[in-house]
């Protein structure tokens, strides 16, 4: 059995507001820049360039990346031999959102109610996931997600004769739909099987991998090199000015499903994918 | 093709405008997304004046992160465009001559740009950092209540865009 406070898990998630909301993780810069050795068309690279140059003007000045600095989505898999001490995981984690957002002079853009529409004024709550996992560690996963490409993101309850080709149009036909909206070059989150929230959580899960690792599963590592070469054939291009780069990646996470069923959940990243995992 | 323009927009100059060019905006500008669209559209509604004069103005979809000390503004890069289609007619009735955000838009608004002599112009998303610096004033002219989506009167400086669509309802998107 071990102990971990919660005070300790909220100042992690902190450091980590304080970092992603300044600074593009690795992978994402890396994918940026790797784009720009291969993008031909004038405007885009132009576009590409910018995105590089705005990184490494709010690193330097400590100015958010983006003004859209997200909900927060919180992934927690504690391990089922952890003792948590301390106040509830859930305030701890809201008052570290409340005071990053207030000292990184971060934006505050939730509201209390989705029908009311009050601004709740220090960008809690945040969104928390939470799962049990053997073992006495805590994996903590973090994304402030924006809501241009959030809003851009569609489930569908496809039929199982729809196969694997059915879910490739889907998702082809939600990048294609999304069009410039979300902030190409995006990473394309694929939920697939489970039930309706399952196939949802998947393909937000499937965001917080680092771009440029294989999947684990030989097979689903074959369908997202396939489905980026058929998203790249879209020409969408970044901020939608044209080219091949139009996504910066395809992940898929899967789960067993029902014998009536083939949810599909893609869930849609901008290019400022501000994610980080840290274990504790 | 580069064209530098200063706010308030003329006609002629607009003219010139076609899809894809570049755009350096340089002047006033105004900020409103959202929640100050529907405050516009219920003072529009009620006959009662709007918090500033739409003629030749330019409306900028965009809502700051909040501004630190000694800094004119916060990231400001802009937001979806689209939300704000079906509140966009009553305002360029009133002389509104452009539009920035990011996005596509419906295929009324390339009509109402044709009909009204006005353009939508697109900026990148993601360099909200990058555009804090082409900003040299900002102050809140309505709607403070509203914090971020307050509306903001901006003198912005060679503010880079480009042509999305242009007064012949041309986009380029579409193209």
């Amino acid at each position: 059995m071990r102990r971990i406070s919660t005070a300790s898990i909220g100042e992690k998630l902190y450091e980590i507001l304080m970092t992603v909301n300044f600074e593009l993780p690795g992978d994402v810069r890396g994918a940026i820049e790797n784009a720009l050795e291969v993008e031909e068309h004038g405007v885009s690279r132009s576009i590409l360039k910018r995105l590089l140059e705005n990184n490494a003007l709010a690193m330097k000045k400590r100015i958010p990346l983006c003004q859209d600095t997200g909900m927060v989505v919180v992934f927690l898999e504690i391990g089922q031999e952890v003792v948590l001490e301390g106040e509830y995981i859930e305030e701890a984690l809201n008052q570290s959102i409340a005071r990053a957002y207030e000292e990184g002079y971060l934006r505050k853009s939730i509201v209390s109610n989705p029908l009311t529409r009050i601004n709740t004024g220090d960008n809690t709550p945040g969104v928390f996931h939470y799962s049990l996992v053997p073992g006495e560690h805590i994996r903590m996963g973090v994304t402030v997600k924006g809501f241009g490409s959030e809003n851009m993101s569609r489930l569908g309850m496809l039929r199982p004769s729809d196969g694997v080709e059915g879910v490739k149009a889907f998702v082809l036909e939600t990048v294609a739909l999304a069009g410039p909206n979300p902030c190409p070059p995006i990473i394309v989150g694929v939920g697939i099987g489970g039930t309706m929230e399952k196939a949802a959580l998947l393909s937000k899960v499937a965001l917080m991998r680092d771009i440029g690792t294989d999947n684990p599963l030989a097979s689903l590592d074959q369908l997202e090199k396939d489905w980026m070469k058929s998203i790249e054939a879209l020409g969408i291009g970044p901020m939608g000015m044209g080219g091949r780069t139009t996504a910066l990646g395809v992940h898929i996470e899967t789960y067993p499903t029902h014998i009536a069923g083939l949810p599909v959940a893609v869930n849609i990243n901008c290019h400022s994918s501000r994610h980080s995992e840290v274990i504790l | 093709m580069i064209h530098y323009l200063k706010t308030p927009l003329e006609d002629q100059v607009l003219d010139r405008l076609q899809p894809g060019d570049e755009v350096l905006l340089s002047g006033i500008i105004y900020t409103a997304r959202d929640a100050a669209h529907q405050r516009l559209m219920s003072l529009l509604e009620a006959g009662s004046p709007l918090p500033f004069d739409l003629k030749g103005q330019v409306i900028y979809y965009m809502g700051p992160s909040p501004t630190p000390k000694g800094a004119v503004i916060g990231a400001c890069g802009p937001t979806t465009a689209y939300r704000m289609d079906d509140m966009t007619e009553p305002l360029l009735k009133n002389g509104l001559k452009g539009t920035i955000g990011k996005g596509s838009r419906s295929p009324k608004i390339r009509e109402y740009l044709k009909t009204y002599h006005a353009v939508y112009l697109i900026a990148v998303g993601g360099i909200g950092a990058l555009y804090s610096q082409m900003i040299e004033h900002s102050e809140i002219v309505a709607f403070e209540d509203l914090g971020t989506e307050a509306i903001r009167k901006l003198r912005v400086k060679d503010f880079p865009l480009y042509v999305g669509i242009d007064t012949q309802g041309r986009d380029l998107y579409t193209q």
